[in-house]
């Protein structure tokens, strides 16, 4: 439905994106995940036809958004990162106004307001002034505007900024129910919402894809590592050594210390259960094993590991 | 086309729930209604001076066509107002949609630039023939009292509008320049000045460059329309002017797509 092709977007001074390539299949939900400023907005604009890339290729539907750009945009809604509000008119009558320019015929210009307002709940505000609306109500006529004339794909940028919990969950039901019809793309630094809501994710650092899968395979065995957390009462640089010296063990970084114990956190390749491995060692050495905890990697964790890349190894090292 | 005037419906929604349209009306309907009252006081005393003069050498009144002197002076102070309210309407065209983020809306519908200027630049325009429309009360006080000619004050009209079309285009395009509304607004008005004070320097100046200069003001133009003359030149000094005005902010617009 959506294939974007080595796209990329350079200013004067810097590098938005670059080298970015996917596709997203009909009826799919894909999350896009970076850090602020890592080009999920500017990737947006260039597939909403917003702005011209660089150089490279998107395709909606088979249209090319730089050769055909109207037509590609009939097939899109699009909620940018602020939602482009007339303020001073009334809900009914904006979302009157975008179903005009969005080309919804007069005939069925009333009907389709109806319906959208109904879908995210907004129809007892339709006499109001978008400007006296909470902020919730104001993000939900935003997504109002990019579901009218039902268009096929739906891009979304933080669908969920400033909403209450209650209306976080509405607005992911609603972006679940969607698919499957609709093809969505969604950005959002927020990483339940993406476990929660996207089939697959896009985790984008300063303008590159640096990892696509499903959320579950991200989590689990996408980034290769599990993690342990070892409590040991015993002479630290040794222990340190020791479990360096097992195998599997990619990473050792002491957590906490009281009283001469300490507490380690031992990052091991997820294909190896190191665990019994692990408390014989310790045990063998004479040293007391306090407690042995593993844990799975959250999707934060994969998050801030591919997005800090740089920093660490830097902070590995200077625990041996 | 549909999706123009989708467009104009819109903008001029906007300028009549919000103050400005108001407070621009006002203005003009109280500027207007001082330079009818000097205007029309104006000559009347002149011409009560001329036929007590004629009285005095025995002669009869001079023949004085009021309603036409009248409605010449009083259409001529239009240009001089207009040129303050203009940039009142064309500063907020644009920059208040690139403040809003509502810039991102119509670039992403499905229209074309083209589309999204000429209904901006249609709605401003149409809120300015409301606006001359109101000076029908001064002038159906001169063919109730007079019989002026209706020649002169058709292409008077005519010249206004044209004029109308000129300043709107360009400072729709320094609308687009920026985001603050205030900033357009100055910049428009000074650009306006400038193509009206232009005469002073053409008096100035000698040989090609007072041609070029006095070519350029803006006001000049109108006096042939306000005497009943239609020239060519005239016409298409305003159409180019307004020409150039849409094209640059074509231009301008698809930077902005550029810039982001």
């Amino acid at each position: 439905m959506i294939s974007v092709e080595n796209i990329s977007k350079r200013y004067p001074t810097k590098t938005a994106i670059e080298g970015m390539s996917f596709n997203v299949e009909k009826g799919e939900i894909l999350g896009f995940l970076g850090p602020n400023g890592a080009g999920k907005t500017t990737t947006m604009r260039i597939i909403t036809g917003y702005m011209p890339a660089s150089g490279g290729t998107v395709r909606i539907d088979g249209f090319d958004v730089g050769d055909n750009p109207i037509e590609c945009r009939k097939r899109i809604g699009y909620l940018p990162e602020n939602p482009p509000l007339y303020t001073e008119m009334t809900v009914n009558a904006y979302l009157r106004f975008v179903g005009k320019i969005k080309g919804v015929t007069s005939a069925k210009l009333a009907g389709e307001v109806d319906r959208v307002m109904d879908k995210v709940n907004i129809t007892e505000v339709q006499g109001r002034i978008i400007a006296k609306l909470s902020k919730g109500f104001k993000q939900r006529v935003g997504i109002a505007q990019a579901l009218l004339n039902d268009p096929p794909v739906l891009i979304l940028d933080e669908p969920t900024i400033g909403l209450d919990p209650k209306q976080i969950h509405e607005v992911r039901e609603l972006i679940k129910e969607l698919a499957g019809k609709h093809t969505v793309i969604l950005s959002t630094h927020i990483l339940p919402e993406v476990e929660q809501t996207c089939h697959r994710v896009i985790i984008i650092d300063h303008g590159k894809i640096v990892a696509v899968d499903t959320p579950q395979n991200l989590r689990t065995q996408g980034q290769g590592t599990s993690r342990i957390f070892v409590e040991v009462e015993g002479p630290s640089s040794e222990i340190i050594s020791t479990l360096k010296g097992l195998t599997g063990v990619v990473g050792v970084r002491t957590k906490s210390e009281a009283g001469g114990r300490f507490r380690y956190q031992v990052d091991a390749d997820v294909r190896q259960d190191i665990r019994g491995e692990m408390a014989r060692a310790i045990v063998t050495k004479g040293w007391s094993l306090l407690e042995l905890q593993s844990s799975v990697m959250s999707l934060e964790d994969i998050f801030i590991k591919l997005t800090t890349a740089e920093e660490i190894p830097a902070s590995d090292t200077d625990q041996s | 086309m549909k999706n123009i005037i989708a467009i104009v419906q819109r903008e001029l929604g906007t300028y009549f729930v919000s103050p400005v349209a108001y407070v621009v009306l006002t203005i003009f309907l109280l500027l207007s209604g001082i330079f009818f009252q000097i205007v029309l006081t104006g000559v009347l005393r002149e011409t009560m001076m001329q036929a007590m003069q004629g009285a005095q050498f025995g002669q009869g009144p001079p023949p004085v066509d009021v309603p036409a002197i009248v409605s010449r002076g009083f259409l001529g102070s239009m240009g001089v107002i207009l040129l303050f309210m203009i940039p009142m309407i064309t500063m907020a065209l644009f920059s208040e949609e690139k403040k809003r983020g509502t810039i991102e809306l119509l670039l992403t519908a499905p229209l074309t630039d083209v589309e999204v200027i000429l209904g901006k630049f249609f709605a401003a325009v149409s809120f300015f023939v409301i606006l001359l429309a109101t000076t029908w009360i001064p002038m159906a006080v001169l063919y109730i009292f007079g019989d002026p000619a209706s020649g002169p004050i058709l292409t008077a009209y005519l010249g206004l509008f044209l004029y109308c079309l000129a300043l709107v285009a360009i400072g729709m395009f320094i609308s687009s320049l920026t985001e603050n509304q205030i900033v357009a607004g100055v910049l428009s008005f000074a650009t306006f000045l400038l193509f009206w004070i232009v005469n002073a320097l053409a008096n100035v100046a000698q040989g090609t460059t007072k041609a070029v200069l006095s070519y350029l003001s803006i006001l000049d133009h109108l006096q042939d329309f306000m005497n009943g003359v239609l020239s060519t030149s005239n016409i298409i000094f305003y159409l180019s002017l307004a020409f150039i005005g849409v094209f640059l902010t074509y231009r301008s617009v698809d930077s902005l797509r550029w810039r982001g």
